[in-house]
């Protein structure tokens, strides 16, 4: 086991400790759970305990690591995270093309319970945001924040606790699904134990951060890491609020929300729009902070739009959420104000995203030649696209027209598929040779092929998505001579068929292209390196941590 | 130790600070974002002013203009009810007769009881009312109810074998797994009523349909009638037609006469008004006569 040899003899020990404590506790949980499907998750832990278990034993007797350990970045939770997030991205994906799929086939379920789309849905959702994102978001903020503090993580044990832990909760997540334990809130659906599993790993994440940046060294926190920090902090605390809930019984997998009527959907909805928020736009700027000007070779445009857009972006978002319930039971003076936020939050996220796409002046022939690069740039373009979209979606007129819709679908998809998962590749391909200490991917001409797929697949699902979603709205709201409703509902389902066939090719496409990319990235891990000495890119971590003349 | 350059494609100077070998520059913001952040909190300082949005502990600010989204709905709702109300006040008041005889009364009614039957009926019905497998076809001649617009209408008030407690009950009978036929009865009974229809069985012989029919008088006559055409008080349907809720192949109809058959259909009464109602009678009855 590689990465048991990563571990200092106590560390190996605190290891087992901990597994067998976890062990206890999936035992726990099958005996309390016995008469309801809580005892299948709690063997799902004893399982994933047992294994990691046996791991650690079977490497227990590798030789420790030196002290020479501490010369290096420790990247071995970034490796692993890495490689887990391209795994997660397959499964998310596939299983989003399928509910795709199933919108327009809907017998594609096989009369199956766990297939039917009330299930498989958050599978996707789930498997793409927390499994793919998160790893993403987790791999690269231990690599970026070693590598701009110049300090390397405390220690070895608690990032590859968080890593692993974090990846336990996304596998109970789905697996419930498919047993049908949900909390049925949207990007919340796991249930009280999971939530619980989830607080202790991320407070561990989020004292690795602040451990490694108190030792940095370097007299400045750079920009990446304050929206990394951001994310984990937020994060933190959105989870906890959303979640409060109290179980039928520490037997029972169903709980009962804290929150009730239209307090539980304006908490659900500050939740869910933050998520989008702090998950999937602050830890993702963290990214295109570091990756970007590092493989364009320029400096940030501008320290100050960076300071202007950080500040603004944490604190206008914050009140956003409840344009998601535009014309509800929400008072009406909740809904001003979600859409007066909305639309001052359009500026600090352009000024992001201007901030960016000037970083690449001076670079725009390395755009044109460097499909890495170009994942990055397209990331900006959709950044900006989609947070004009959603600034404008939020005015309560258009949304009359949009709620509801596919409009929305669309929407939510230009900014996953265009700028989550394009930055996120970018920063793959640029980190996987980094990591691995190899010249270059695998083959360029892959990513390149990766990169025309995942934008010929994002323009196909997102004008699938615009189109349906207009003609939708509009249909809804037409009106016969009489002033009765021109459409019934069904009307406008034959209506959406054939987008709903195109969306699933779009999404077809973009899952060619991730899984070019996940055969791409792991030749690149197994074929051994070329060369016997680093090439194009310097082996990062093995740059002295205190640089002379400090 | 700071070092400030400058950036030669630029021409701004680094904030001097180095991470990585990744550097900023200090490139001043420029005014335009200024201008643009300035218009949009002015925006929504005037949208504060006008409208409702801050909390005041149990209130909040009313806002100039007195908007309230709850007072616009209602309010347009009854605006929408004054302008149906030329045509729905017709509909309500008038006959079903005379209703009909008004072809531009009857227009309305398609139009609008097209959207009806979709939103609420379509689902287990059809979109075009042509029914499915235990779901009847609506735009035959073949009424399990009765089809004058009365009965019509009261199979959509109460349903059928629904929660409603007036509603219509429909019992075809288990006779194979209750146990009330045997096999071989129930083989010429099955033979009797597929020749009803002109259909046979390949193996089905004279004696066969003969000893059905007297099968048939003793178990069905009492719902189906003597001569098999059904009987809208029960809901029993005509045997003798080619109209089929659940299959006339003699496969299904063994199954029928095997199982029983208890059609759900759900009760209207307290989810469409008396006039949606209404109007779904006019359009069905209409439809009918549409449809060959
Ligand atoms: C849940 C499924 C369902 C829905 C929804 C439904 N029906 Fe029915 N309907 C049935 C079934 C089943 C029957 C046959 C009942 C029986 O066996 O007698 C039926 C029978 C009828 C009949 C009697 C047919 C006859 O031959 O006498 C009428 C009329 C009718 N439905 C109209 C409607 C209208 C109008 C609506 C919409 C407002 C509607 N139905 C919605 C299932 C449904
Ligand atoms: C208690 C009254 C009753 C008796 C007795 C009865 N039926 Fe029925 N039958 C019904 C009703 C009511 C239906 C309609 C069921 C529905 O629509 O869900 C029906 C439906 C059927 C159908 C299905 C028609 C179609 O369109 O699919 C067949 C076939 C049938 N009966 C045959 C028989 C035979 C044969 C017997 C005698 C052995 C019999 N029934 C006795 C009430 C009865």
């Amino acid at each position: 086991m590689q990465v048991i040899a990563t571990l200092t003899r106590s560390e190996r020990q605190w290891a087992l400790i901990i597994l067998l404590v976890l062990f206890a506790l999936g035992l726990a949980l099958m005996a309390a759970g016995r008469n309801d499907p809580l005892a299948g998750h709690g063997a799902l832990v004893m399982i994933a305990a047992l294994a990691a278990i046996f791991a650690v034993i079977s490497g227990y007797f590798t030789p420790e690591p030196g002290d020479e350990r501490l010369d290096h970045y420790y990247d071995e939770p970034s490796k692993i995270g890495l490689v887990l997030a391209m795994a997660w991205a397959a499964v998310g994906m596939f299983f989003g093309v399928w509910v795709a799929a199933l919108l327009a086939w809907p017998d594609l379920t096989f009369d199956a319970g766990w297939a039917s789309f009330g299930r498989i849905r958050p599978v996707h959702t789930t498997g793409v945001i927390f499994g793919f994102g998160g790893n993403a978001l987790i791999a690269t903020s231990f690599y970026v924040m070693q590598r701009t503090s110049r300090a390397r993580l405390p220690d070895q044990l608690s990032p590859l606790f968080v890593l692993f832990g974090y990846n336990l909760f996304c596998l109970l997540a789905v697996s419930g699904y498919m047993m049908g334990i949900t909390q049925s809130k949207e990007y919340a659906e796991p249930e009280w134990y999971a939530d619980i599993w989830l607080v202790v790993v991320w407070v561990v994440y989020f004292v690795i951060y602040l451990r490694t940046l108190a030792r940095r060294n370097e007299p400045h926190i750079y920009v990446a890491n304050w929206y990394y920090l951001a994310f984990i902090l937020v994060v933190a605390m959105l989870h906890i609020v959303n979640n409060l809930a109290v179980p039928v019984s520490f037997g029972s997998a169903k709980s009962y929300s804290l929150f009730s009527g239209v307090q539980d959907a304006m908490t659900q909805w500050w939740y869910g729009h933050n998520a989008v928020a702090f998950f999937l736009t602050s830890g993702f700027l963290g990214m295109l902070y570091y990756y970007m000007p590092k493989r364009a070779g320029r400096p940030i445009y501008s320290y100050r739009m960076s300071i202007i857009s950080f500040w603004g972006i944490t604190f206008f978002y914050m009140w956003a959420g409840s344009h998601h319930l535009h014309y509800t039971a929400l008072p009406q003076w909740v809904q001003s104000l979600g859409m007066t936020f909305s639309i001052m939050l359009l500026i600090p996220s352009w000024v992001s995203a201007g901030n960016a796409l000037m970083t690449l002046n001076g670079a725009w022939h390395k755009v044109r030649d460097d499909a890495v690069l170009r994942f990055m740039m397209v990331a900006a373009v959709f950044y900006g696209l989609t947070t004009f979209e959603g600034s404008f979606m939020a005015i309560r007129t258009v949304n009359s027209l949009s709620h509801y819709t596919d409009w929305t679908i669309g929407h939510v998809h230009a900014g996953t598929l265009g700028w989550v998962s394009m930055i996120t590749f970018g920063a793959i391909y640029a980190s996987v040779p980094w990591l691995w200490k190899r010249p270059a991917m695998y083959s360029t001409q892959l990513v390149e092929t990766h990169f025309w797929f995942a934008i010929a697949g994002t323009i196909v699902y997102v004008f699938a998505m615009w189109n349906s979603g207009i003609i939708q709205g509009l249909m809804w709201r037409t009106y016969n001579d009489s002033g009765t409703l021109a459409y019934s509902f069904v009307d406008s389902l034959i209506a959406m068929h054939p987008y709903y066939i195109a969306r699933t090719v779009g999404g077809l496409l973009f899952l060619t292209g991730t899984l070019v990319g996940c055969y791409n990235v792991w030749m690149t891990i197994r074929t051994a390196p070329r060369t016997s000495t680093t090439g194009a890119e310097p082996a990062l971590a093995e740059q002295p941590l205190l640089q002379p003349g400090e | 130790m700071e070092k400030f350059e400058r950036d030669p494609h630029t021409g701004y100077l680094t904030t001097g600070h180095e991470w990585n070998g990744i550097i900023e520059l200090n490139t001043p913001v420029p005014r335009i974002i200024y201008v643009f952040l300035i218009a949009a909190v002015l925006f929504s300082l005037g949208y504060w002013v006008l409208m409702p949005t801050w909390p005041l502990g149990t209130t909040f600010t009313k806002g100039l203009l007195g908007a309230d989204q709850r007072t616009a709905v209602s309010q347009s709702l009854k605006q929408a009810a004054l302008d149906h109300a030329t045509w729905t006040n017709l509909i309500e008041k008038e006959g079903y007769a005379q209703i009909q005889g008004n072809p531009q009364l009857m227009e309305t009614v398609r139009t609008t009881g097209r959207t009806l039957f979709g939103d609420n009926c379509a689902a287990c019905h059809g979109r075009e009312a042509k029914g499915g497998k235990g779901f009847p076809n609506l735009t035959t001649n073949a009424w399990l109810w009765g089809g004058s617009p009365e009965a019509i209408a009261e199979t959509i008030r109460v349903g059928v074998n629904s929660t409603h407690p007036e509603t219509r009950t429909s019992q075809m009978l288990a006779f194979g797994r209750d146990g009330m036929l045997q096999r071989p009865d129930m083989e010429n009974v099955l033979a009797y009523v597929l020749s009803l229809s002109g259909k046979t069985t390949s193996d089905a012989s004279a004696n066969q349909i003969a000893a059905g029919k007297t099968v048939f008088a003793t178990n069905c006559a009492s719902c189906h009638g003597d001569d098999a055409k059904g009987k809208t008080d029960v809901g029993a349907p005509d045997l003798t037609d080619a109209v089929w809720i659940y299959g006339g192949d003699a496969n299904s109809v063994y199954t029928t006469i095997w199982g029983g058959r208890q059609g759900h259909m759900p009760t209207w009464e307290s989810r469409l008004s008396p006039l949606d109602r209404k109007i779904l009678v006019l359009y069905l009855i209409d439809l009918r006569k549409a449809t060959p």
